[in-house]
């Protein structure tokens, strides 16, 4: 092999137990070869009653119109477009997971990136809904795509925010579907390889793509990858970054701020892992993967949790000042009086308390550890996360400029709350299919570091510690296929 | 299309992978190709095939996103149908640097994996001749294509001595056809060696 990444023995390993290929494969493959449990039975029946009642209040919605919304002229985004930002801020982790974190050299990543970028496809399938639907006349939904039409042809408007989004959102899905989808191809092959029956050895076969495992085709599966992930390292923050100026390019109080695009991204970072583990603690519990989700990863994430949840925490407080700062009297009236009190207060400390407060707790190593409260605080903070944009979307907007026009008792309509209770279907109905059905973890890159990072094989590492810097050179920069037994002299 | 005979040798370590490659090279066989279960490291290297150059690919698609983008909105707003937006400027470059960019990166991804697929020949329905199933599980499978002066059993026992697991001659086809992974199914009638 060539050079073993340099692993200090302080780092605890990645892959629990003492595993071989056939292992990790067999472990991994072990959900898909076997019948589906009762427990899965129930969660996928839930999930799809819970989608069929989010298709019927979208019939209703679609049939009679947006009044079936509690929605009206003052607040016209409500709970729609709040569960729209929450979605796709949801969306964020996986590719944040797979992308930066594969720049950034982070090893932990490889046990949990397949399964976090297919709950960002899955969440930004539940995002799309709520503006596609907000649009009243859904049937006309293509016109915001840029085609030669016979009205002119008129085009849409490029400079508004809100033609940004439909390009960024749909070009994020098609990456993350890219990425996720060529990722993949090479451990669908080796479930069809290993497929016993008929029916499982055409079907794997087909969406396996005819994949070999030549070296070649590894090579450039390596580079396409790798450019993927420099590709959406960029597109991940600018999706946020676009949503958020949904609302900052505006010049309503509460929403016109500069401080949204990274105020936004650092919450979607912060709602989208603690999504991710609420999922994985599931997953890894019910499909017996302790030794590849271990506590290690999980700790991993509860510090990207606080670190983000802190960062938010700033900015909730950046806005407080700068409405004080600015001297302007709707700025103030707004942030002072209908934010953080009124009738809406409620909502604004509930999202302090979760999104700023309670994460502070994973500054302590046994509570980062600790698989219960995590759990837990994963929920909380989505929670914190909803009320997040609720708060701004909401409390920005039900006092205008009229008081008579004001709009204090907003309530989301059963048809509204049903929309939001059928993406919830839709996201956990695509997620149990793709726990049952594929490779939850990558098989062929938990493979790549497992000789590196497995537990077996950490200890024969430790040589490399004791070399001086002349010796690791003399080591490593010679044919790559006598570098562990050096080590092993060493 | 075509048929050949090939002898395949399985190691199940990379570490013993590595050397076998070289002597394999070195003693002037010829390499039809290495399976491996995950993307080894400076495999390809050792087996001196070149760099691939799919990024390259894929800068030139981002660099036609990016030029679409521009132009077309440029031509909409400026040509085809230029609307007074509260008298600010039709050439509106800062507020369309997002949906450049987001072209950008949608037709540099869209671009190179499509071209992924086609230069590695992927595609559903897609059959290939597989040497061993457990090269997408645990083992290395190293695969030298016979030419008329190959001895078969010296390759064989070279393979032997070079640290192979399991050694078996294949007679394959090397390209792709459209067909099922559960059944039989081959693109020739007779298998005859060229």
């Amino acid at each position: 092999m060539s050079l073993i990444k340099y692993e200090s023995p302080i780092r605890e390993p990645l892959i629990d137990g003492h595993k071989t290929y056939q292992d990790v494969t067999a472990d991994i493959c072990h959900t898909i070869e076997a019948k589906p449990t009762r427990l899965w039975y129930i969660g996928f029946g839930i999930s799809v009653a819970l989608l069929m009642f989010g298709v019927y209040s979208v019939y209703r919605e679609v049939t009679y119109g947006i009044g079936q919304w509690n929605v009206n002229r003052t607040i016209g985004w409500g709970w729609d477009i709040t569960n729209f930002v929450w979605w796709v801020g949801i969306g964020h982790a996986g590719t944040l997971i797979s992308a930066i974190l594969l720049l950034f050299r982070q090893g932990w990543r490889t046990g949990v990136n397949r399964a976090a970028e297919a709950m960002t496809i899955f969440a930004v399938m539940c995002a799309g809904q709520f503006p596609i639907f907000h649009m009243g006349r859904v049937w006309m939904a293509f016109f915001t795509l840029p085609y030669p039409n016979t009205r002119g042809p008129l085009w849409p408007n490029f400079n508004s925010p809100l033609l940004w989004d439909v390009f960024a959102i749909s070009t994020y899905f098609t990456v993350s579907l890219l990425f996720w989808y060529s990722g993949l191809i090479p451990d669908l092959a080796t479930v069809r390889d290993r497929a016993k029956t008929k029916l499982r050895k055409h079907l794997y076969g087909i969406v396996a793509f005819g994949w070999t495992g030549s070296t070649k085709h590894w090579q450039r599966h390596e580079s396409l990858s790798l450019v993927l992930a420099g590709l959406s390292t960029p597109l991940v923050l600018s999706v946020h970054t676009i949503v958020s100026f949904d609302f900052a390019t505006s010049i309503v109080p509460g929403w016109h701020t500069t401080i949204f695009p990274p105020y936004f991204v650092a919450g979607a970072i912060f709602s989208g892992f603690a999504m991710v583990q609420t999922l994985m603690l599931i997953i890894r519990k019910v499909m017996n993967l302790q030794q590849y989700i271990t506590l290690g990863h999980i700790e991993a994430m509860n510090k990207v949790i606080v670190l983000t949840g802190s960062i938010v925490g700033v900015a909730y407080l950046t806005e407080l000042f700068m409405a004080w700062y600015s001297m302007g009297v709707f700025e103030q009236d707004h942030f002072f009086k209908y934010r953080i009190a009124g009738p809406y207060g409620w909502s604004y400390w509930l999202m302090m308390t979760c999104n700023v407060v309670s994460p502070q707790l994973f500054w302590f190593r046994k509570l980062r550890r600790n698989v219960a409260f995590t759990f837990i605080m994963s929920i909380v903070v989505n929670i914190g996360m909803w009320f997040e944009r609720f708060v701004i979307i909401v409390t920005s907007v039900y006092r205008d400029y009229l008081p008579s026009s004001w709009s204090i008792y907003y309530r989301p309509s059963i048809w509204e709350i049903g929309f939001y209770m059928g993406t919830f279907g839709l996201f956990f109905t695509c997620f149990f299919l793709f726990a049952k059905y594929f490779p939850v973890i990558a098989i062929a890159e938990i493979k790549h570091v497992l000789k590196t990072t497995g537990e077996t094989y950490k200890n024969e590492m430790s040589g490399l510690e004791k070399m001086t810097d002349e010796e690791f050179y003399a080591t490593t920069h010679h044919d790559h296929h006598d570098h562990s037994v050096k080590v092993a002299q060493h | 299309m075509s048929v050949k005979k090939f002898v395949v040798g399985c190691f199940d370590d990379e570490n013993v992978l590595f050397p076998a490659v070289s002597k394999v090279r070195k003693s002037g066989y010829k390499i039809h190709d290495v399976y491996t279960p995950y993307p080894v490291h400076g495999l390809d290297k050792a087996m001196g095939l070149r760099e691939t150059s799919l990024h390259t690919a894929g800068f030139i698609y981002g660099l036609t996103g990016t030029t679409t983008a521009v132009t077309f909105m440029s031509w909409v707003f400026t040509k085809d149908w230029p609307v007074n937006i509260g008298g600010k400027p039709h050439f509106a470059l800062p507020a369309w640097i997002p949906i450049i960019f987001e072209l950008t990166v949608l037709m540099a991804a869209v671009g190179m994996v499509l071209t992924f697929c086609y230069i590695c020949q992927l595609a559903p329905f897609i059959k290939k001749h597989h040497f061993h199933l457990r090269a997408t599980d645990d083992l290395f499978v190293m695969v030298i294509e016979c030419t008329d002066k190959t001895n078969e059993n010296d390759l064989k026992n070279f393979l032997a001595a070079a640290g192979a697991k399991e050694i078996n001659v294949q007679v394959a086809e090397t390209d792709w056809w459209i067909g099922r992974y559960d059944k039989e199914q081959q693109l020739y009638k007779e298998p005859s060696v060229a």
